[in-house]
């Protein structure tokens, strides 16, 4: 088990370790860059200032709540005067002139970051393998086929794979239809989708603005609990930041919850899933009925329908939040004989296939006549899928679902888009509907890879449903 | 023959609102800055940057509903407008479509000796584009991203016009309000109020034909040259046997020609849909009857007011009515004094207004002067002066040379209303002059004239005429 951050703490508080030293050990992980979880390192001497000011408020007994903890951040985080590429070419020279709301608070409250999570091109992909800068590799291996390198799932899979190789204490991520709970789940560890409207996505490169939200990966629920507290404010700058009040999540988070709790478990998920998938389920269950939790089965209606309705609207809005890279004012530039040409040069260079594929997508959806057909009516699934939500959350506190449909799979297995987007089936539909849902290591498959289940809470209900995670954390916890 | 051809007009007004800061960024809002001075991250575009809409402007919006007629909007949505144009950073212009903050307002307008309603389909706010500037270097176009996220709102009329005139008298009406009301400097060189004009023609009596959009006119007399040249474009066309194609087109202000800019075909689909980055506009009726007293008195109202209350000629309460500061200026000196309404208007579109205009003033610019010129106004009125003397002193007064009191005496233009005086030098007057006496009495009114003039000579000028004539007529008529 790795050290959580209150461990981390208590060791800079009573001197085992200094601020540097703590900082140089994850810095050496990262370095080495196994498995290309990083875009980016950032230079020893470029945090010398940070680490000594840390270091100093240790030295005075007034540590700030996140200080000298090492920590990565997605390569979709503008963070100023450090290149922000988000895995594509056509901002692979990009350097920021401002840090983004999530990451200045992380700074603010004393953090120090390592270096820039590699990630899947614009945050689009469930495996990291469309990231310019070539895919991340899973630190796991499958115990019966031990030289396939595996995909740390995506598309924060360069924060997946960074928390679980040990080169950060944690790692921004963001999740738009799966991007942190996915790899969270395939790389054993916690990955937490706060509400949308939670966190601020103010100088967040964006893929699609109505489902982003920033949120942690981290070695356990008290982690995410830590960074949750930072980051979890309302900001002006973005509109559709929630101005509700904002909950200490730390305090209580190892006490039992205090009332009786009902989990509901949808039937409609687990029909055609494997064994593997299926005892995950079946564990958490087990574990938490010993607390008194009752569980009870449940059944969407909208389930089939979330996927398409994602691959709608998510493309929609990328389709447009993308049109800025044009070569014209920043980021990669290709010449032509015309302004058309640049553009048509600048982006067909710049942007890989996916990336590619789903601007079509999106620009398809929403031309002339097409788009009552496919965005309004995607919209009008959404509110559906919303309600559908709302209609179980009235019966019952959370839903436990499994987190993805299957293990890790070797880097280049998945080949055609549909089976790739099938892998974020269980994590879509909280997306849509806007709801907070964690992801934890629930246990291992048969192959020894870990698998992960996640909760899905109530709007801004993060702090029961990180009490809920922790306990049922410490009831599933398993060794490497 | 255009005789039996009618032209059918709608209109596009964009008016620029008079926000200190941008529609979602806190750039200044300001025209003549350095290129790409008034520019954040927001404006140009860069990553992860996000709108926050300028509250002001949604206030400015309903304030105009006011003033033009319209239903105001409770609910209204911003959406995206995407087209790639290095003037556009973000590759999409935010702007109203489906939910529009107003919808079905209307103003009237003079159209010969009557009024005509002019409707208007909908305003909406939306961002400027920036300035793409093709013409200083050879080899490069520069581009100026000052203009980007300027608030604009755009009024779109019906098709209600027909004629060039009807055009001009609705632009400037608009103008009139919105400077009225305070949301738009109205400065039309500076792009501050710009017009597309939609244009069809047709048989009088028959269906409407194919229309051509004229893109971006910046002065009544570029819309007028622009309307007549299309109008006469497309009969011609249609004469010719020819079938008008729907175009958008550009006025070429040196050769006072349009010309097609692109045609349908290669029309863009811009992709609307509802900015994820934006809520929708919720407003309460109570956030709108807030805005209700800002409006304050319309032109109309003014003008109502001017006729019943302070008797003035119309076509001088038209004059005063036409800017708002005018209006001030003219209500200010009425509250500040008991001169006569009508006698302060009289003397604020005759001698007032020609030395603004000689020399080149903001009417604003006299608002420190107004106890002044009522002052001087009274001097005049109460006979203290001549009006020949208020003329000179006027101009004095105006450039602050002194108060109008220490003027007059300092000038000697004092009017002698000592009527022992007056009649003394009077009865001098008539010393001699039996013959014209005996010719007054005989019915001839001309020598009244002849004997006033005397006498006003013989004070050299300062004799009081009124009292003159009085004082004269008693004596002719004695003797």
């Amino acid at each position: 088990m790795k050290n959580s951050i209150s461990q981390i703490k208590k060791a800079l508080i009573e001197k085992k370790i200094s601020v540097s030293e703590l900082y140089d050990e994850y810095l050496a992980k990262a370095k080495s860059g196994n498995n290309n979880s990083f875009n980016l390192v950032i230079d020893r001497e470029n945090n010398i200032s940070s680490i000594n000011d840390s270091q100093n408020r240790y030295d005075n007994g007034n540590p700030l709540p996140l200080d000298g903890i090492p920590l990565g951040i997605k390569d979709l985080f503008c963070t100023k005067g450090i290149r922000t590429t988000a895995s594509s070419k056509i901002l692979s020279n990009f350097i920021p002139n401002y840090e983004s709301f999530v990451t200045q608070q992380l700074l603010n409250d004393g953090s120090i970051f390592i270096g820039k999570n590699n990630c899947d091109e614009f945050a689009m992909g469930s495996s990291n393998e469309t990231s310019y800068f070539g895919p991340v590799i899973n630190p796991w291996k499958n115990k019966n086929s031990q030289k396939d390198n595996l995909v740390p799932g995506g598309s924060s899979g360069g924060s997946a794979a960074a928390v679980a190789e040990g080169s950060c204490v944690a790692s921004m991520g963001t999740d738009t239809g799966g991007s942190i709970r996915q790899p969270a789940s395939l790389c054993g560890i916690v990955g937490l989708k706060p509400t949308f409207g939670s966190c601020s996505r103010w100088g967040i490169v964006a893929f699609a603005s109505s489902l982003d939200q920033a949120g942690p990966l981290t070695n356990c629920v008290e982690d995410a609990a830590y960074i949750l507290n930072s980051i979890n404010k309302h900001d002006f700058n973005d509109s559709t930041s929630s101005n509700h009040q904002r909950e200490d999540y730390l305090t209580d988070i190892n006490n039992s919850l205090e009332k009786k709790i009902k989990i509901g478990i949808p039937s409609d998920y687990l029909e055609d899933v494997s064994e593997d998938i299926l005892n995950q389920i079946d564990n958490t269950k087990q574990a938490l009925s010993k607390h008194g939790i009752e569980f009870i089965d449940v059944e969407f209606k909208t389930t089939e329908y979330a996927l398409s309705t994602y691959y709608i609207l998510a493309p929609a809005e990328a389709s447009s939040n993308l049109a800025r890279y044009d070569g014209v004012r920043y980021g990669i530039r290709e010449d032509g004989e015309s302004l058309d040409d640049i553009y048509l040069n600048s982006r067909t260079k710049g942007f890989g296939d996916e990336v590619t594929r789903r601007i079509l997508i999106g620009a398809y959806v929403l031309s002339a006549g097409y788009y009552d057909a496919y965005y309004r009516q995607a919209q009008k699934v959404r509110r559906l899928i919303k309600n559908d939500f709302q209609r179980i959350l009235n019966d019952v506190d959370f839903i436990l679902t499994p987190t993805t449909p299957n293990e890790a799979f070797k880097i280049g297995d998945k080949l055609d888009p549909i089976s790739m987007y099938k892998n974020d089936i269980y994590t879509v539909p909280t997306s849509l509907a806007g709801l907070p849902g964690i992801s934890i290591p629930s246990g291992l498959s048969k192959n020894g890879l870990p698998l992960g289940v996640q909760f899905i809470g109530n709007y801004f209900e993060e702090k029961t449903l990180l009490q809920l995670a922790a306990l049922a954390e410490k009831e599933l916890s398993f060794n490497e | 023959m255009s005789n039996n051809w009618e032209m059918v007009i709608g209109l596009e007004v964009h008016a620029q609102l008079k926000t200190s800061s941008k529609l979602f960024s806190s750039s200044p809002n300001q025209f003549g800055s350095e290129p790409n001075e008034n520019v954040n991250f927001i404006d140009s575009g860069m990553p992860g940057m996000l709108p926050v809409l300028n509250f002001g402007c949604i206030e400015m919006a309903i304030k105009t509903g006011y003033a033009l007629n319209f239903k105001i909007n409770k609910y209204s949505v911003f959406e995206r407008k995407n087209y790639f144009y290095p003037d556009l950073p973000q590759g999409y212009q935010i702007s109203q479509f489906e939910f529009p903050i107003l919808s079905e307002g209307f103003i009237n307008i003079d159209s010969g000796d009557n009024q005509k309603k002019i409707r208007i389909e909908r305003a909406h706010l939306e961002q400027d584009a920036g300035k793409s500037i093709h013409d200083i270097d050879p080899k490069y176009s520069f581009i100026d991203l000052n203009r980007v996220g300027t608030p604009l709102l755009e009024i779109v009329s019906y098709p209600d016009l027909s004629s060039a005139d009807e055009v001009i008298n609705y632009m400037s009406s608009l103008r009139q309000l919105l400077m009225y009301i305070d949301v738009c400097d109205g400065n039309m060189q500076e792009g501050s109020l710009r017009a597309d004009v939609n244009l069809s023609v047709r048989k009088k009596g028959q269906e409407l034909g194919t229309r051509c959009e004229i893109k971006n006119l910046n002065s009544f007399k570029f819309i007028k040259q622009a309307i007549e040249y299309e109008f006469q474009r497309q009969i011609n066309i249609i004469d010719g046997g020819g079938e008008i194609e729907q175009n958008t087109m550009l006025f070429d202000t040196s050769t006072g020609e349009t010309r097609a800019m692109r045609s349908k075909e290669f029309s863009h689909d811009y992709r609307y849909f509802p900015d994820p980055d934006l809520l929708p506009v919720y407003l309460s009726q109570e956030q709108i009857d807030k805005i209700k007293p800002s409006v304050g008195e319309l032109p109309q109202d003014k003008l109502n007011k001017y006729l019943d209350n302070y008797s003035l000629d119309k076509d001088i309460a038209k004059i005063i009515i036409t800017e708002k500061q005018n209006a001030n200026l003219f209500e200010k000196m009425i509250s500040e004094s008991n001169v006569k309404p009508k006698f302060i208007a009289a003397w604020l579109v005759g001698d007032i207004f020609a030395f603004i205009k000689e020399n080149n003033l903001e009417v604003n610019s006299l608002n420190d002067k107004t106890k002044d010129i009522t002052d001087l106004l009274r001097l005049i009125s109460d006979d203290v002066i001549s009006n020949k003397a208020g003329k000179e002193i006027l101009p004095k007064v105006l450039n602050g040379e002194g108060k109008p009191s220490e003027l007059v005496k300092v000038l000697g233009l004092e009017q002698v209303s000592d009527s022992g005086e007056l009649e003394k030098i009077i009865d001098e007057a008539l010393v001699g002059e039996e013959e014209n006496i005996l010719k007054f009495q005989g019915g001839s009114d001309r020598v009244l004239g002849y004997f006033v003039g005397k006498c006003l000579k013989a004070t050299k000028g300062k004799g009081n005429p009124k009292l003159i004539n009085k004082i004269l007529l008693e004596r002719l008529n004695k003797k």
